[in-house]
């Protein structure tokens, strides 16, 4: 083309120069760190701020930077099972097994457990109040047809609740859409969403403590057995994907399940309350 | 190809101009019609041009000229009939050209910048570039306002700097578009001026007018077009005195709408 | 003064929005949209460096997007402007139907090829800020050389005979009409950065919102409404708007100034 171009070619060739340079310094930054992983985990650990708690005490001792992409179990475990997460941080133990005897991961580590709760407006027009059992109180719940929001997005959390469903005896499936909505979303949409419909919905602890427009939404059952919700870590496995950072990943479960870990994952709290109970060390405060 | 010979009266008058030794010349057309859409707006032209000198195409509106311009310089493809210019094809001959058109088109950037734009695109290395720019803007009597936006300069001056632009270069043809339509007469002078120095400089001018004063002022041969056909094609001292078409006559005395 | 007085306000039940430390004021969200502005005043005013960061990562990966895009996007607009071949009318009709492509779609159809187990997997961009850059330049890139093409159109209407009269080749028409649309052609790419500082689905899938790495503004409001921290999402999406708006009228008032000088 020799020098035929009528633009200012100086201006415009270093305008490129430099967006190329950009770019290049974005990619280069994000690929030049290989003391990092990526963590697939939950909305729950991600939005109650445990992460943010531990995250920066794991990375000023060993200097691995450690991202979190924070989804629904579900597409948590397809993320790993893809290979663009080194390690799975979930809470949802036959979908935990599975991914491992499949092959997908390594060992299944066991780090912490909270619980779930049922959440529900103030009034409570269904009466679940003080009973003690999460099945009879979802089945009250279906026989009055009063709104129940289920996260409905394969979550952890939405396969809890149609286990604790099914243990009930009663298949809310049918009136979807009717009292029986379908968040599709995570755990706190679906509070807000819950909160402006005044229904009932199943919350994991942490979620619920640290959401911050409750309005006059409250716990209306809790401690029953059903209802524990224990979280493990499970490194992917190399062999499916041999970019997995194995080492670093187990690094961060060492860390989590060594007593330095748990005593972090034990004084975490949010409002004084201690959201995640370490599983290790159980008293490792 | 037609078979459309040459004007009788154009190639006696061509045989009497000796001093045509111009590369792009003679300009020939035999037989060139032209159309859009079923409507003939050339009809079964032909002339041969050999001079050197200023070429008006006169004419009342709507009489085919800027097309036929626009023919010559091979902006349009004639629908049938040929026009070359010496040995070359219309195409060939084009690199050579320049055309201006009745409204310029003036580039969005300063006047110095539109002239710069041309020997950009023509590859002219970049030392030289300014210089040739330097005197066009010269020529035209431009020089104080090439650092103005060139849609903010008057008509007339739009009209030189399109002129100036045209002739930085030096083509050997000049075609020009009704140069001076829409201008005050202070404006038509300069710009008058400023193509009789460009003619007498050695540069080919085919140029479009509908105005008659302007066509006596100018041309050295007048090729009068009405409703597509060419019906004369004289020395202007000719056509002038004692045009020998009915219709060119009519016109001359004002009774075409020009 | 008033200022402080207002910051203040809106600072009180949310000292942090990244730490650990949650507010759980009951009655924090009263009022949300009158607190958003003063949480957006708060967190302009301070800016920590975790605002700073998912501000600036915003920018990059926006001004990024749209600059690549336009590189691409402003000739092929001209070049469809100039062009004459068979389909063309099919791909105009293409382009202007892909201006309203849904950002979820592209984040998805670029999680696809950026994953491992997808074919561009081994390149490791996945939940990247370059993934983001790709994600977005591809929602950008239609509304960019749609625009441009009408844009260049129009001047092809007025330079063409020019252009064609001094026999440019279609490059160096190209060029010339870029050029001098340029004050123009900033409009289609300012409706292309728009779209993108203020896209969300694509972004979300393809960074996974990662703090310190991947987090923009969009990603920070969505987790922020899931958080139900709504008035520090409203006093998020205000900055957003406040940035946007700043660009624009920045772009419209350099061009104006511009398009003075060389009409």
């Amino acid at each position: 083309m020799r020098s035929k171009t009528n633009s200012s070619p100086t201006t415009f060739t270093r305008l490129v120069a430099a967006l190329v340079l950009g770019v290049l310094a974005i990619a280069s930054a994000a690929l030049g760190e290989p003391r990092s992983i990526i963590v697939a985990s939950t909305t729950s650990t991600q939005n109650s701020g445990l992460f943010a708690w531990l995250l920066p005490q794991f990375t000023a001792e060993t200097g691995i930077d450690v991202k979190v992409v924070a989804v629904g179990t579900g597409q948590a475990i397809r993320i790993a099972t893809n290979g663009d997460a080194d390690l799975l941080l979930v809470h949802h133990e036959a979908s935990e097994r599975k991914f491992v005897s499949d092959g997908l991961g390594l060992a299944r580590h066991p780090i912490m457990h909270n619980d779930f709760v049922l959440v529900g407006p103030v009034a409570d027009p269904a009466g679940v109040r003080g009973m003690s059992e999460i099945t009879v109180a979802l089945r009250r719940i279906a026989e009055s047809e009063q709104i129940f929001v289920s996260r409905g997005d394969d979550s952890g959390t939405h396969k809890k609740e149609l286990e604790i469903w099914t243990a009930s005896g009663f298949d809310p499936r049918p009136a979807s859409g009717s009292w029986y909505r379908e968040a599709g979303s995570g755990m706190g949409a679906t509070l807000n969403t819950n909160g402006a419909m005044g229904g009932y919905t199943l919350s994991d602890r942490a979620s619920w403590v640290s959401f911050g427009n409750k309005g006059d939404m409250e716990i209306l059952l809790e401690g029953d057995p059903p209802l524990n919700n224990p979280y493990a870590a499970i490194v992917v496995n190399p062999e499916r994907h041999p970019h997995v950072r194995v080492r670093e990943a187990q690094a961060f479960v060492d860390w989590l399940t060594s007593a330095r870990g748990q005593a972090a994952i034990a004084t975490f709290r949010v409002d004084g309350q201690l959201l995640f109970f370490p599983d290790v060390v159980p008293d490792g405060v | 190809m037609a078979d459309g010979a040459p004007h009788t009266e154009a190639r006696e008058y061509e045989q009497r101009d000796s001093i045509a030794k111009h590369p792009l010349l003679p300009l020939v057309a035999r037989g060139v019609d032209f159309g859009i859409n079923g409507q003939r707006i050339i009809d079964d032209v032909s002339f041969w041009i050999g001079s050197s000198g200023r070429t008006v195409i006169l004419g009342p509106n709507g009489a085919g000229k800027s097309v036929m311009l626009r023919l010559c310089h091979g902006l349009l493809k004639p629908t049938r009939g040929e026009i070359r210019w010496g040995d070359m094809s219309v195409a060939d001959a084009r690199e050579q050209q320049a055309m201006t058109s009745q409204k310029p088109v003036m580039l969005r950037r300063t006047g110095n910048d539109n002239l710069l734009h041309v020997l950009r695109v023509k590859g002219v290395p970049l030392g030289e570039r300014q210089a040739l720019v330097d005197a066009a803007l010269e020529q035209a009597g431009l020089t104080d306002l090439g650092g103005r936006a060139a849609r903010d300069l008057s008509g007339g001056q739009q009209q030189r700097l399109a002129i100036a632009r045209a002739f930085v270069l030096k083509p050997k043809v000049l075609l020009l578009d009704e140069p001076t339509a829409n201008l005050d007469p202070a404006a038509v002078r300069g710009v008058e001026e400023l193509i009789g120095a460009i003619g007498a400089a050695g540069t080919k001018i085919l140029m479009t007018t509908h105005d008659i004063a302007q066509a006596k002022r100018l041309a050295a041969d007048v090729m009068f077009l009405n409703q597509g056909r060419l019906l004369e094609h004289a020395p202007a001292m000719e056509f002038f005195s004692s045009p020998k078409d009915p219709e060119a006559a009519r016109f001359l005395a004002g009774e075409l709408p020009a | 003064m008033m200022l402080c007085i207002l910051m203040r306000t809106g600072l009180r039940t949310h000292e942090t929005i990244w730490g650990h430390r949650r507010p759980c004021d009951r009655f924090s969200n009263m009022n949300e949209s009158s607190s958003a502005i003063g949480t957006a005043l708060s967190m302009i005013a301070t800016l920590d460096a975790d605002l700073f960061e998912i501000v600036l990562l915003s920018l990059q990966v926006s001004l990024g997007a749209v600059a690549i895009a336009s590189v691409i996007a402003l000739p092929l607009g001209a070049l469809i402007a100039l062009q004459r071949f068979p389909g063309r009318r099919a791909v105009v009709i293409l382009l202007n139907a892909m201006m309203g492509l849904p950002p979820v779609v592209v984040g998805l159809m670029v999680y696809v090829l950026l994953s491992r187990a997808g074919p561009l997997g081994s390149m490791g961009l996945l939940f990247t800020p370059t993934a983001m850059v790709i994600a977005q330049s591809i929602i950008v890139l239609p509304i960019i050389a749609a625009l441009s093409r009408q844009t260049i159109a129009d001047l092809h209407e007025e330079y063409g005979e020019y252009l064609r009269s001094l026999g440019c080749t279609p490059m160096q028409s190209i060029a010339t009409l870029l050029w001098d649309g340029r004050f123009r052609l900033l409009t289609a790419i300012m409706a292309g950065f728009g779209r993108a500082i203020a896209e969300v689905g694509a972004v979300i899938i393809v960074g996974g919102n990662i703090q310190h790495s991947t987090r923009v503004m969009t990603t920070t409001i969505a987790l922020e409404t899931s958080k139900g921290n709504l008035a520090l999402a409203l006093g998020l999406g205000v900055m957003l708007l406040t940035l946007a708006l700043s660009i624009n009228a920045a772009a419209l008032v350099i061009s104006d100034t511009a398009r003075r000088r060389y009409g």
